[in-house]
C-alpha cells in the first residue's frame, strides 16, 4: 500500500466521500501500517460503520461484514458444513454405484461443501477489510474467540487444515458500549472515540454526502441541528445520519429555506422520540422566529 | 538530553499514574506508533498515545490533562517526575473484635451467639456500632443471591421440544444419510442483566458501606451485574467491586466515587445514566435497582420523567427504600412520589434480612 502519512490516508478517505479528521485519519493510518485491529466507539449515527466502508472502497479492497448479534458463535463467525449438500452428495455417489467408501469420505470434506463465514472469508479472500460491527452486543466467549482469531490471523479445520491470510485483514471492530469490552481485547486494538462533528466539518460531510441539496438549506439545517445537540434534554441527540436523513426530506419536499412547517412535517427525520419531537418543536419555533 | 523513548516511557508512567490503566503492551504500542508517525510532531505523539494508550471516554479527559501536564509544563521539556493527583482514601471501618466474654459455659455462648446473629440481622445498619458492623460485614458472605433469568433467541438441545432440523441432519450423516433418530431443541435461559443505582447522598450515608457490600455480593454471585453510585454525579463502580476480597473492592470503589455524603439530585444523575449507559442497551431488558430514600433537592418533575424513561427500557424497576421498612413511614418525600407510579417494585433495604428478601424479589423479576 503506497500510503505514507495520515494526510494521504486522509485524501484518500475523502476521495470516497468520508470526512476524516486529523485524529481518524491518524488512527486509520495506524491501523494500517502496524496492522492492528482498529476499535471504534461513539454515539450511534457518528460514523463508525461507514469508515470501514470507506477504508474498503478508497483501498479497493472487498469488505466482509461480521454482524454481531447476543449468542454468536463460532459456526456463524467463521464457517459450517453445508450438511444438506453433503448427503445430496452421499445419495448421488450411492446411486452411481458408489466409489470406495475412503474416497467417499474424503469427498465430503472438501472445499466445496464448506460454508466460509465472514472471518474465515476474509481470511480467504486477503487482503480485505473485516468489519466486526457492534461487538459489545455479542457475549464475553464469543469475544475470546475473536481474540483468537485477530492475535493469529488464521483458523484451523480439523478436516481441511488451516487457513491463514497472506496478508493480515484489515479489521475494524464498532462498539455502542452497552458493555465494557474485555480489556484483552481492547489491548490488541487501537481506539479511537468517534465525537459529533464541528459546524463547518458537518457542512462539508452534507456537501460530499447530499451534494444534491443546496448550499443554503445546508447551512441551516447543519446549523439547527448543532444547536440541537447542544441542548442536554433530548434523549438521543440527531446523529450525522439524522442530519443527513433531514436535509435530504427537506430537498425532497422542495424547501429551499427552512420554516416552521417544512421543518415540523420532516421531524420524524431528525428525532425519533415522542418527548424529543415535541422539545424540537418548541425550540425549532424559537429558532426559526425572525 | 533523555532519549525520546525514555520520554515517552515516563508519559506512559505518569498516565498509568493518574489511573489510565497502561499496561507493558500498551506502552510499547505507543512507542510502535510514534516511530510510524515521527517523534518531532507534537500532535502525531499526541494522536498516537490516544490511540495506542487510551481504553475508553473515561480516559480521554485523564489522557489530555496528563499529556498537557507531562509535555506542556515546561515549553515542551518534560519534568521528570509528574506530579500524583491526590486521590482520597475511603478506609474501611475500624476492626473492634469484642473477644474476652465471660467464663460461660460453651452451651450458653453457642446459643448467645446464634440469637445475636439474629437480632443482627434484623437491626438497621445505619444504627450500628463499628463492631457491631464489621461483624455484619462477615455475615454478607451468607447472602446468595440468584440471577433473574430470561430466554435467549438461540435454542439449546434438549430431549423434547421443537425438532432441531441442522443437527437431526448432521446425526444422519454420520449414518451416510440414512434419517435415525431424531434431536430436540428448546429456548435457553440466560441471566438477566442487574443494574444497581446506589444513592450514596449524605441523607444515606449511614447505608452506603451496606449498600456496596450488598452491591459487591451481587457482582461476585453472578455475572451481569452492573453498579453506579449516584448522588450529584454518576460513577461506574463494577470494575472495583469486581475484586474478590470486599474490604479491598469496597476501597477501590471508594476511591473512583468524587461525591461521597453531597446533596442529591436523583432526576438529573438518572437522565446522565440514561443517557450514557442505561438507553444504549444496558438497562434494555435488565432488572434496575434503585437504592434511596427519596430525599430530592432537585426537580421531582425531571425524576418523574426519567423513570418513566427507564421503566420504558428496563425489564422490571425495583424500588430500595431504607426507611420502607420501618413502623410509621409514610412514602411522602417528594421524590419517592414522583418515582412511585413507576417503580414495578416498592421494597424495604435496611438490614440485612431485608437485603435477603431483595434478593429474592430480585431473582423472581
Amino acid at each position: 500500500m503506497d500510503l505514507a502519512s495520515p494526510a494521504d490516508v486522509a485524501a484518500r478517505l475523502d476521495e470516497t466521500g468520508y470526512l476524516a479528521d486529523d485524529a481518524l485519519a491518524t488512527v486509520a493510518f495506524l491501523a494500517l501500517r502496524m496492522q492492528r485491529p482498529l476499535l471504534l466507539e461513539g454515539e450511534p449515527g457518528t460514523g463508525k460503520t461507514a469508515l470501514a466502508e470507506a477504508i474498503a472502497e478508497s483501498l479497493d479492497l472487498p469488505l466482509v461484514r461480521l454482524q454481531c448479534y447476543e449468542g454468536i458463535d463460532a459456526t456463524q463467525a467463521l464457517y459450517d458444513w453445508d450438511f444438506p449438500r453433503q448427503i445430496l452428495h452421499l445419495r448421488a455417489l450411492e446411486a452411481t454405484g458408489g466409489a470406495d467408501v475412503e474416497e467417499a469420505e474424503k469427498s465430503l470434506y472438501d472445499a466445496r461443501f464448506l460454508l466460509a463465514r465472514p472471518v474465515l472469508q476474509a481470511l480467504q479472500d486477503s487482503p480485505a477489510v473485516l468489519l466486526v460491527d457492534e461487538v459489545d452486543r455479542a457475549d464475553d466467549e464469543f469475544e475470546a474467540f475473536l481474540l483468537e482469531v485477530l492475535s493469529t490471523y488464521q483458523v484451523t479445520i480439523p478436516e481441511l487444515g488451516t487457513v491463514r491470510a497472506a496478508t493480515p485483514p484489515i479489521v475494524v471492530l464498532t462498539s455502542n458500549r452497552t458493555r465494557e469490552l474485555h480489556d484483552a481485547l481492547k489491548r490488541r486494538c487501537l481506539y479511537h472515540w468517534i465525537d459529533h462533528p464541528g459546524l463547518e466539518r458537518e457542512v462539508e460531510i452534507l456537501r460530499s454526502r447530499a451534494p444534491e441539496v443546496s448550499e443554503t438549506l445546508r447551512r441551516q439545517v447543519v446549523e439547527l441541528v448543532q444547536q440541537l445537540r447542544a441542548r442536554d434534554d433530548l434523549q438521543k441527540p440527531p446523529g450525522v445520519a439524522e442530519t443527513l436523513d433531514w436535509a435530504r426530506s427537506l430537498h425532497h419536499l422542495g424547501t429551499t429555506e427552512i420554516d416552521l412547517a417544512s421543518a415540523a412535517a420532516t421531524l420524524g427525520a431528525l428525532v425519533k422520540y415522542r418527548e424529543d419531537s415535541e422539545r424540537v418543536r418548541h425550540a425549532l419555533d424559537q429558532m426559526l422566529r425572525p | 538530553m533523555r532519549q525520546p523513548d525514555e520520554v515517552l516511557l515516563g508519559f506512559a508512567r505518569a498516565l498509568r499514574a493518574a489511573g489510565v490503566p497502561v499496561t507493558q503492551d500498551r506502552s510499547q504500542g505507543y512507542l510502535a506508533a510514534v516511530a510510524e508517525l515521527g517523534a518531532d510532531d507534537p500532535r502525531a505523539t499526541y494522536l498516537a498515545g490516544r490511540a495506542t494508550l487510551c481504553a475508553g471516554p473515561d480516559d480521554l479527559a485523564r489522557y489530555d490533562q496528563v499529556f498537557h501536564a507531562y509535555f506542556n509544563a515546561r515549553d515542551g521539556l518534560p519534568r521528570s517526575r509528574p506530579a500524583q493527583p491526590a486521590v482520597p482514601v475511603q478506609s474501611s471501618l475500624p476492626a473492634t473484635d469484642e473477644s474476652g466474654e465471660g467464663e460461660a459455659s460453651d452451651e450458653e455462648v453457642v446459643r448467645a451467639m446464634a440469637s445475636e446473629t439474629e437480632v443482627l440481622r434484623h437491626r438497621d445498619v445505619a444504627s450500628l456500632t463499628a463492631g457491631e458492623k464489621h461483624r455484619l460485614a462477615a455475615m454478607f458472605a451468607t447472602l446468595r443471591p440468584r440471577p433473574p433469568l430470561r430466554r435467549t433467541a438461540r435454542h439449546q438441545r434438549w430431549h423434547r421440544g421443537q425438532v432441531d432440523a441442522s443437527r437431526t441432519l448432521r446425526s444422519s450423516l454420520r449414518r451416510m444419510g440414512e434419517p435415525a433418530e431424531i434431536a430436540w431443541r428448546r429456548r435457553g435461559v440466560r441471566p438477566r442483566r442487574v443494574v444497581l443505582l446506589v444513592d450514596v447522598s449524605g441523607s444515606m450515608s449511614g447505608y452506603a458501606d451496606a449498600l456496596l457490600r450488598l452491591a459487591h455480593r451481587f457482582t461476585q454471585a453472578y455475572a451481569g451485574v452492573e453498579t453506579f453510585t449516584v448522588g450529584t454525579r454518576v460513577t461506574h463502580v463494577t470494575r472495583a467491586l469486581r475484586m474478590r476480597d470486599a474490604e479491598r473492592a469496597l476501597i477501590a470503589a471508594g476511591e473512583t466515587v468524587p461525591d461521597w455524603s453531597g446533596g442529591t439530585r436523583l432526576g438529573e444523575t438518572l437522565r446522565f445514566f440514561l443517557d450514557r449507559w442505561g438507553q444504549r442497551g444496558m438497562a434494555r431488558g435488565a432488572v434496575v435497582v434503585v437504592f434511596s430514600d427519596g430525599w430530592e433537592r432537585g426537580d421531582p418533575v425531571l425524576l418523574g420523567e426519567q423513570m418513566a424513561r427507564l421503566q420504558r427500557i428496563a425489564h422490571r424497576v425495583v424500588w430500595v427504600n431504607p426507611h420502607r421498612g420501618k413502623s410509621g413511614y409514610e412514602p411522602v418525600q417528594q421524590g419517592v412520589l414522583a418515582a412511585l407510579p413507576y417503580c414495578d417494585d416498592f421494597v424495604a433495604g435496611h438490614s440485612l434480612a431485608t437485603f435477603a428478601e431483595l434478593s429474592e424479589v430480585i431473582s423472581r423479576a
